[in-house]
């Protein structure tokens, strides 16, 4: 990382940081990080979304910011400061959602606040923003943030649809008639542990179909 | 007999490795272990290969939910035909039950055996005869009115997520047939519970003569109204609403009976799941504090599921304990579980599915720590033995 050349801002290096968590390196299927609020804010697909693009922006800027002040913190306070940028960022995307899109901020409740526990978010810092420079971090946290909100949209997209029978609101079941003909919406999809064997299901596919993410014993 | 045997002689070759259908191999053997004793004989050592297999020990279990399914299409049909009024002989009765229990046996089978087929075709196992007594332990679990598009999802729902994840028979952590009820008693709870199911042809809106509700012993309990239960008699034989299989005291104890004297089922963990419900019921006697509690404590024994659930799904060998001081613990704990939800929660007004399941997960544990102190205790002898 130390060399004085100018890298290209989009070359192939920077582009895996991008891509990587997208698939091999996922926060959610492979390192297992972020399982809470992707369990509670995965029952209809609206907060998903939003969830998803509030940790990408506060992951990609929080990595950016530490990034650009790596070399001046202390190594002893390190946390802190990661902790005082991680806040700062929440409390405005926290601000944002409450004055732009209320509804969807009142569904998310405390878990937009919770971002700031959310292992990934502290993983990223310490692992790549402390030790890269501003621009592969900011790129990496896009990637981190964006590997965490595509799982929780997909996941999200089965649990309103077989749950609530209605795709980001709309009601699609309804519009098939499949009511009329008997059927009913899954009443234990809307709870928590569902979400949980929908996790486990894309891990399951994942990794038979990428044999090297499997451990040896 | 011998012509089917040379037949399946001559076919054999096909199905061995190199055949032309060896990718089936599992299928043919698979059917002709059915018909056959298997030939397979051990080469070295000492150890001997009993005949009864697998599928010989399913079959016995089978035999021994016969009564309980008999009983079953039975009552289905005296339940019917008390909710229109109208008197029917036994046959009437039994004939028009059975019509109604046999799609969900096979609705239960054809997606149980179906996904074992292609699981056993996939990862070359042998096919998996678990599936034997779980596809009939579903439908005799299951309220009779219920959706056979839900049966079938439960079904599947269990077979992949319960049983072959973990690795097919023998690796699974829960009951399988629990788990499908379960699936459904989260996913459909307008299906499961309440006073109507039970009955057939209730939820569609069928008209019912003055006075019959269709209320279990238990649902009338949870509601605080024991006075208009039915005589502990009643309840033993078993005509009363309920699920399928698990009405009749009497007809379980028969299959109970047959399970203990081939020695397939656990005489333990049967005789410790009553003893722990029984140690619960008189603990509520003491009590006492509703119309609930002082229900005499053997009701329990007759009510809803317990006594199924005790003979058929705790003494499943998979799921329980495998160490003889644990099935004591094991079945004692199901017991008292059972009473416990049953009459203190009143959110579930059955117990015993739930109690079951939870000690499922728990019997490994159970088993380490009995492990555990067994070898301590040897140890500590084999310490003074040394130092004397």
């Amino acid at each position: 990382m130390n060399n004085q050349e100018k890298e290209p801002m989009f070359s192939a290096k920077n582009l895996k940081l991008f891509t990587a968590p997208l698939g091999k390196e996922n926060p959610i299927t492979v390192q297992v990080l972020g399982i809470c609020s992707a369990l509670a804010v995965t029952v209809k697909l609206k907060p998903a979304i939003v969830m998803a693009l509030s940790v990408m922006i506060v992951t990609a800027v929080s990595n950016l910011v530490i990034a650009a002040i790596r070399q001046y913190i202390p190594d002893r306070i390190r946390i802190i400061v990661q902790l005082v940028v991680i806040a700062t960022m929440v409390i405005l995307v926290d601000q944002f959602l409450k004055a732009y899109v209320f509804d969807v901020s009142k569904q998310l409740s405390v878990f937009v606040g919770l971002i700031i526990t959310n292992c990934i978010l502290m993983g990223r810092l310490e692992a790549f923003a402390m030790g890269n420079k501003p621009w592969p971090s900011f790129i990496d946290g896009l990637g981190n943030g964006a590997g965490y909100g595509m799982i929780l949209v997909i996941v999200a997209f089965f649990r309103e649809f077989l749950g609530s029978g209605t795709i980001y609101g709309y009601p699609v079941m309804q519009k098939l008639g499949v009511y009329s003909a008997g059927y009913e919406n899954n009443g234990m999809i809307i709870l928590p542990p569902m979400a949980l064997i929908f996790v486990g299901l894309i891990i399951w596919l994942q990794r038979s179909r990428n044999k090297s993410l499997i451990e040896n014993k | 007999m011998n012509s089917l045997r040379k037949k399946l002689d001559k076919l054999k070759p096909h199905f061995t490795e190199g055949g032309r259908f060896s990718k089936l191999r599992s299928v043919f053997e698979g059917f002709e272990s059915f018909i056959f004793v298997p030939d397979k004989v051990t080469f070295k050592g000492s150890h001997i290969r009993d005949s009864i297999d697998l599928k010989r020990t399913m079959t016995v279990v089978l035999i021994a939910l016969l009564p309980a399914l008999l009983f079953g299409s039975y009552n289905t049909g005296l339940q019917h035909f008390r909710s229109v009024g109208i008197e029917a002989t036994i046959l009437q009765s039994f004939w028009f039950g059975f019509l109604r229990i046999l799609p969900l046996i096979v609705v239960s089978y054809v997606v149980g055996l179906g996904i074992e087929f292609i699981a056993a075709q996939i990862r070359g196992h042998e096919i998996n005869e678990g599936f034997l007594v779980t596809g009939l332990l579903i439908p005799l679990i299951m309220p009779v009115d219920i959706p056979l598009w839900m049966l079938a999802l439960a079904t599947a729902f269990s077979v992949i997520l319960g049983k072959e994840v973990f690795g097919g028979t023998g690796m699974n952590v829960f009951n399988p047939a629990l788990l499908a009820r379960a699936f459904l008693f989260f996913s459909y709870p307008a299906w499961m519970t309440g006073d109507k199911v039970w009955t057939e042809g209730l939820t569609a809106g069928q008209n019912i003569v003055d006075g019959f509700s269709g209320a279990t012993p238990l649902s009338l309990c949870a509601a605080g109204e024991t006075a208009k239960l039915p005589s502990f008699m009643e309840m033993f034989i078993g005509t009363i609403p309920g699920s399928v299989g698990e009405t009749s005291a009497l007809a379980i104890l028969i299959g109970a009976l047959i399970l203990i004297v081939t020695g397939i089922g656990s005489w333990k963990i049967i005789v410790s799941v009553f003893a722990g419900g029984l140690g619960m019921g008189l603990l509520l006697n003491l009590i006492s504090a509703n119309s609930y509690m002082e229900l005499p404590f053997y009701y329990h024994f007759v009510m809803g599921g317990f006594a199924f659930g005790a003979v058929f799904m705790a003494t499943d060998p998979v799921t329980a304990s495998q160490t003889e001081t644990g099935k004591w613990i094991y079945g004692f704990l199901i017991g008292v579980l059972s009473i416990l939800i049953r009459v203190l929660n009143p959110a579930y007004p059955e117990g015993v599915m739930l109690a079951i399941l939870l000690m499922n997960v728990f019997a490994p544990l159970i088993d380490y720590y009995v492990v555990q102190s067994s070898i301590k205790k040897r140890l500590k002898r084999a310490k003074i033995a040394i130092n004397t």
